[in-house]
């Protein structure tokens, strides 16, 4: 309970501000597309050189916090993920704003968020040295077992069909191989000079999700000059509350995966949304619902996405290894303080820690009120002309993918995954699928190099790979997750086919 | 008409030229960009940014200097894009690191060379040191070796990636103690390579000075050697250099930082960069900020670093000959 001695830190009228301050911009930074989390907070790091250690640790904290929530806000209203962590935000998110509930789902993002947000948080608080140790047990082979299973989820993610899921992962993994790979440095099917770092994560996103939308905008506005006009209903805040309270399995899920996943360096905040949103929906009596604007998607994602942002923190402050790009920031506003992470962190420096720890708490209530605030206006995007519409996500598109490291390379690549991923879409094949194996692929591949080259200096890959708890674990949740899509799809074509026969 | 053409030639071309006479005069008009080939949060992002927060300052360049990540495959994606595709007209500047890129030029599959750029100053030296977990049964770079000697090829060393400063110390190791150590680099750079020898995935490691003594001060490793000619009295007076250790290993590894800018870039421009930015990186804010994050500075000029350069670009020719 050391903590709330130190709570009046975050209370004085400078840290207020900052705090303030911070979750707001985080808030529009997240939002904007383009700009990940990771971004946001490096972008502040210089306002922080005038600032104490404490007060330029709460600007931080606030932002990292807000921003991850605030990537929801595109991710729901325009459909362009923020940030990897807002996938699966997107995927009932945006239906639910095309129906006209943008509010509600704005609402329960924010609300899931702050919840899930609050409980990681509390988490990193009073388990950290625990935590510390369950973060370390992830060698390279634990950490190629979990991006396998990630890859498992590919079949069943977002897709009507088991196959087209597959097939869509499949094209997602290759696409990960483009450019020089990593580990050894040579160039892999790099045919033009923007390709040469492969193909950026973000502006991915960005081209896999906005710019099918957009071309289905522009094709429908063609076709039909009377456009219908999307009712935004007005939604009451005390129904949402309610409708959280009765969520409690999404919620929990998505909490309990966030934090776990989140703990894992290197791999746990990229796909700790994608993999609550799959758990949740496996779990789930309305499994057909999910894709189609079903509430417990989006609470799923935003509460584990949140959830993450306090356990992914412990390796960094107990062992001073940043497990995740954004915390590699922080780290860096911790050094020019000279405060160098460690395991007596908390009794070298309890005023500063404790206040940043206690900043990220209220940080995460100040974003769910702002974050209400704002849904009930920002909602209202939906009521926008469909042209207009179009053309405002194609402006923000290649804004997002250019800003990410100025180039117009990545402009490009964004344009053209776009135009492929619309012709996919044609045919059935789905985005969020594509990108799992865009996003695990490199994981998957270079902690097998790595491994595989330990393994050789040891006792061989068979002991490596499968030796330990640790890797049996995963090895068998990599095979139960492999047979239950298996079943399920055919208990699933088994039912079709029933129907059909009994149809005729 | 042709009367009136002629009499706009003339017009632009005077434009042209008064604009061309005076870049130089004026230049920096406007904010400098620095590609650094790492991404954002590691060590030379990190030193980056506080070694130019000074640059707006009027007796320096008097214009800010921003930052732009382009990381990917050890750096090669960046200096790539430098080398290749950066405007040279002063105003999209790189951060270098030695050996890293020289080593990679070698190395081939690579657009760059070290004739590709115009170095500037060099504002960081980083050494390697060898890294092993606080409960290793290694406590000296004599255990080490002799546990090397016995097992070829099984002693996993981690580091931050191929052809890269850890990777130069750890074969310059090799070939001083006639043994056989199993390099393992790792993706994510020096942090990923720590975190490996900490859970024990790995019996030592090569890795920064910097980093190596930030862990220690968090009581997770031991510090078995220093990859440099002299000890490091700011920050580990009492940790021995490999040639004390017996190891005829010298400072070839050092990981040098600093800014350079492409070839081509009008030598006026440079001439006002190798004046200014030496005296932006000994600005005393600059320096409180670098000790309080444990990164150790070394200054050096342009006639300065244009020397090391051709030092190592030599040195790692023969190095990189046998493999």
């Amino acid at each position: 309970m050391e903590f709330l001695g130190y709570f009046g830190g975050v209370f004085e009228p400078v840290a207020m501000m900052l705090l303030l301050g911070g979750t707001v911009g985080g808030l529009i930074l997240g939002a904007t597309p383009g700009l990940s989390p990771t971004m946001a907070v490096a972008l502040l790091i210089p306002f922080t050189f005038q600032l104490s250690p404490a007060h330029g640790l709460i600007l931080l904290g606030a932002a990292y916090t807000s921003t991850v929530a605030g990537g929801a806000v595109s991710a729901i209203l325009l459909k362009i993920p923020g940030a990897p962590a807002n996938i699966a935000t997107a995927l009932d998110g945006h239906e639910m704003a095309k129906q006209g509930e943008g509010a509600r789902a704005l609402h329960l993002s924010f609300l899931a968020s702050g919840i899930g947000g609050v409980i990681g948080v509390l988490l990193l608080i009073f388990l950290t040295p625990v935590l510390a140790q369950w973060a370390l047990a992830f060698g390279p082979s634990h950490l190629f077992w979990m991006a396998i299973l990630g890859v498992t989820l590919i079949g069943s993610l977002d897709s009507k069909s088991f196959v087209k899921g597959l097939l869509s992962g499949c094209i997602g993994l290759w696409l990960s191989t483009i450019g020089y790979d990593d580990m050894q440095g040579v160039p892999r099917f790099v045919f033009a000079d923007a390709l040469t770092g492969g193909i950026n994560i973000i502006a991915a996103l960005i081209g896999l999700f906005a710019i099918p939308q957009v071309m289905e905008m522009f094709a429908k506005g063609r076709r039909d000059l009377a456009i219908e006009q999307v009712a935004v209903t007005k939604h009451k805040l005390s129904d949402s509350i309610g409708e959280i309270g009765r969520s409690g399995r999404a919620l929990s899920i998505g909490t309990v995966i966030g934090s776990i996943i989140g703990l894992v360096p290197g791999v746990g905040g990229q796909i700790a949304g994608l993999v609550a949103y799959d758990q949740t929906r496996k779990l789930s009596p309305h499994k057909a619902k999910f894709g189609t604007g079903h509430p417990e998607g989006v609470i799923a994602a935003e509460s584990a996405n949140n959830a993450m942002v306090g356990p992914s923190l412990v390796p960094l402050l107990t062992l001073s290894i940043p497990g995740s790009p954004t915390a590699a920031v922080l780290l860096g506003g911790l050094l020019i303080h000279g405060i160098f992470p460690g395991g007596d962190l908390f009794e070298r420096h309890p005023e500063v820690i404790w206040t940043f720890i206690n900043s990220m708490l209220l940080g995460q209530i100040l974003m769910v009120v702002f974050g209400i605030w704002i849904a009930a206006s920002a909602a209202k995007i939906a009521r926008a002309p469909v042209p207009i519409m179009a053309a405002a996500v194609l402006i923000l598109a290649v804004f997002g993918s250019y800003s990410v490291q100025q180039s117009m390379g990545d402009v490009y690549v964004m344009l053209l995954l776009g135009i492929g991923m619309y012709a996919l879409e044609k045919f059935g094949f789905s985005a969020a699928p594509l990108v799992l194996g865009l996003i695990l692929g490199p994981i998957a591949e270079a902690n097998f190099i790595q491994g595989s080259m330990i393994a050789n200096a040891m006792d061989g890959p068979w002991t490596y790979f499968f030796g330990g708890p640790l890797n049996l674990l995963l090895v068998a949740l990599v095979v139960g997750s492999i047979l239950y899509s298996f079943l399920s799809n055919r208990a699933e074509n088994a039912a079709l086919a029933k129907a059909v026969e009994v149809g005729e | 008409m042709k009367r009136l053409l002629t009499g706009l030639t003339m017009a632009l071309a005077t434009v042209a030229m008064t604009g061309a006479a005076s870049a130089a005069d004026t230049y920096p008009e406007r904010p400098i960009g620095v590609a650094v080939s790492y991404g954002a949060g590691g060590a030379t992002d990190f030193q980056a940014r506080i070694v130019t927060m000074v640059a707006g300052n009027e007796d320096l360049l008097g214009q800010p200097i921003y930052i732009i990540n382009k990381p990917g495959a050890g750096g090669r994606v960046g200096w790539n894009w430098l080398a290749t595709q950066a405007d040279n007209d002063g105003y999209t500047m790189g951060a270098y690191n030695v050996p890293h890129f020289i080593a990679q030029s070698i190395k081939g599959g690579v657009k760059y060379s070290a004739e590709s750029f115009e170095p500037i100053a060099n504002w960081g030296e980083d050494p390697a040191v060898v890294v092993v977990g606080k409960d290793s049964e290694f406590d000296s770079m004599e255990d080490l070796v002799a546990f090397a000697k016995e097992n070829p090829g099984k002693t996993t060393t981690s580091g931050a990636g191929l052809f890269v400063g850890h990777h130069i110390a750890a074969l310059q190791i090799e070939k001083a103690c006639e043994c056989k150590l199993a390099y393992i680099p790792t993706k994510g750079g020096g942090a990923a390579a720590m975190k490996a020898v900490i859970a024990g995935d790995v019996l030592a490691g090569i890795n920064n000075l910097s980093d190596a003594y930030r862990a220690r001060e968090a009581g997770n490793v031991k510090i078995l050697g220093v990859a440099d000619v002299k000890r490091n009295e700011e920050f580990l007076s009492d940790v021995p250099t490999l040639q004390e250790a017996g190891l005829d290993v010298d400072n070839s590894s050092v990981n040098y930082r600093g800014l350079m800018v492409p070839k081509g870039t009008d030598p006026a421009v440079i001439k006002v960069l190798a004046e200014k930015v030496p005296a932006m990186f000994e600005n005393s804010r600059v320096a409180k900020r670098m000790k309080a994050g444990g990164s150790p500075m070394n200054v050096m000029n342009r006639e300065e670093v244009q020397k090391m350069w051709a030092e190592r670009e030599e040195f790692l020719k023969e190095l990189l000959s046998g493999l």
